[in-house]
């Protein structure tokens, strides 16, 4: 089943084409990395899904994209779009407040209020992010005092807390040491279950190790499009391969 | 640094520890003028501090300064509760809402701008004109309060734009990518995590109002007694100060009242970031 189906998207900032023509699903329930050189298009593409875009001045939108069969850019609740579509950034952004305040910021932005529920939320959510025994004796500490990797993990937490369908990754670990990475790795893994991830990374191996499906973007174009087996033993084109194969990028 | 890390300094490198030196004596210069105003101010202020100087009401004999401090505080409370508002929220337009770089946003910030480079004898002269004459405040605590929270728009605007724009676009993303709207965003996040730098701005400016006396003489008026209602005159410690000094009957009193009008500042900042502290810890 597919989460998102994008058709014909393009997108420009001012006068600069950042997406050309994007065709393609997005499945539910699986691993889908983006890859590509810098300024490629792929943190653009995974922005426009939770229409982090209209943040953006001067960001021009053409094309369809559905979630779920609805499409969100037309006259849809953009709160209630990011709430379904969360999302975890490059580098962590844990909130300036206590741990728990972290948490709970989303459950109580979209109205939960009893001390219960959202002492409930948050075990659940930093137990799925699996940070739960590192911060359970200190919630009322502040966020800004665990290490980044910890913080990034907070942050997947936080994401997690307002029970999103869908989970957007712009490079999460590209700021952390490897041991976190290899953690955080492992927690995507376990959480495609029951949530959709769409990641965008640098990183060649990671993708590899962690997606199901690949797309390899150059120049604001999908150039290819397919399981991540097939793009990393036989890709079909030869611009895949040489930067899979790292002669370029 | 200790001393024999001085000479070490001194063996390795000369122009290291020239640069070194000049920062020392930079940082001596600074503190030795700051401690020999305050201390010029207390030495010669204390010892004149006696109890009827806080007498209800001024006399001729007592030359109390008490109505004064009432005059300060009153004005300070109401400037700030003038301007603060308005200059905070004015300032979260500019900053979160206007689209940035817009017209509109560069006319309003050449305005504040230009408002902070007026001299305060002007500010008191429109104050007299507009707050006095034509609406007919007179010579008040009104006049005063809103010609002063006039002069202290600028300063906390200008305070309160630098620390929004302090704040990382990352909190900002963080907010809105778990579904929170502008308002919420804005005032849970943001705000919040610009409080120290806004309560600076108002420290600030709080020190600019009792500093002033020309804007004060023209609109509040220098009068020695407790005011009765809003539209009552009055004097502030720094109108009184410059009224006993300039008299020169009294000087021991002029010097008493510049030691409390440094106490006051003092207890005032001192307040102001515990409260800053307060908000944090929260």
């Amino acid at each position: 089943m597919n989460k998102f189906s994008l058709a014909d998207v393009n997108l420009w900032y001012n006068d600069f084409q950042a997406l050309k023509n994007i065709t393609m699903d997005i499945p539910a329930n699986m691993i889908t990395a983006f890859i590509g050189p810098s300024g490629c298009g792929k943190s653009t593409l995974i922005k426009s899904l939770n229409r982090m875009n209209d943040l953006v001045e001067g960001c021009k939108i053409t094309g369809n994209i559905m979630l779920d069969g609805e499409i969100i850019y037309g006259n849809i609740d953009v709160n209630l779009l990011r709430k379904r579509v969360g999302m975890v950034f490059q580098k962590p952004n844990p909130f300036p407040m206590t741990i728990y305040d972290n948490i709970a910021y989303g459950p109580r932005t979209h109205g939960i209020k009893s001390k219960f529920k959202l002492n409930e939320i948050v075990e659940k959510s930093l137990r799925d992010a699996a940070i739960w025994d590192e911060t359970k004796d200190r919630l009322k500490k502040s966020a800004l005092s665990l290490s980044g990797g910890q913080q990034q993990r907070l942050c997947i937490a936080r994401a997690l807390s307002v029970q999103p369908d869908v989970l957007l990754m712009d490079e999460p670990t590209s700021a952390l040491d490897p041991i976190s990475t290899s953690k955080i790795e492992e927690l995507v893994i376990k959480l495609k279950k029951d949530y959709t991830i769409v990641i965008v990374t640098h990183n060649m191996q990671q993708a590899a190790r962690i997606s199901d499906n690949t797309g390899f973007f150059l120049l604001g174009e999908l150039i290819e499009y397919g399981g991540t087996g097939q793009i990393f033993s036989v890709p079909g084109e030869k611009r895949t391969e040489d930067y899979i194969t790292g002669r370029f990028g | 640094m200790k001393i024999a890390g001085l000479f070490k300094m001194k063996r390795r490198k000369p122009l290291d520890f020239v640069l070194f030196a000049l920062t020392w004596i930079c940082i001596g210069l600074t503190v030795s003028v700051l401690a020999l105003v305050v201390g010029y101010v207390l030495i010669n202020g204390v010892m004149y501090i006696r109890p009827s100087l806080f007498a209800f009401q001024y006399t001729v004999e007592n030359q109390s300064l008490f109505p004064a401090l009432v005059g300060t505080l009153m004005i300070v409370a109401m400037a700030l509760t003038l301007s603060v508002p308005i200059g905070v929220f004015s300032a979260i337009y500019l900053v979160e809402y206007a689209k940035r770089g817009s017209r509109f946003v560069r006319i309003v910030r050449v305005t504040t701008e230009t408002l902070a480079g007026i001299p305060s004898i002007v500010y008191g002269l429109f104050g007299f004109i507009f707050f006095g004459v034509v609406l007919g405040w007179g010579l008040s605590l009104m006049s005063g309060a809103f010609t002063v929270s006039i002069m202290i728009l600028p300063l906390i605007m200008r305070t309160t734009e630098e620390s929004l724009k302090a704040v990382p676009d990352a909190f900002r993303e963080g907010s809105f990518g778990l579904g929170a709207g502008k308002l919420r965003t804005v005032g849970r996040i943001v705000l919040p995590a610009a409080m120290p730098g806004i309560l600076a701005g108002v420290i600030l400016a709080i020190g600019r109002i009792i500093g002033e006396t020309a804007a004060i003489i023209f609109t509040l008026g220098n009068v020695a007694r407790m005011p009765n209602n809003l539209f009552d005159t009055g004097r502030t410690l720094s109108a009184h100060m410059y009224a006993l000094a300039n008299e020169g009957t009294h000087p021991g009193e002029a010097h008493a009242t510049a030691a409390v009008l440094l106490i006051v500042v003092i207890l005032i900042n001192a307040l102001s970031s515990r409260i800053a502290r307060l908000i944090k810890a929260s």
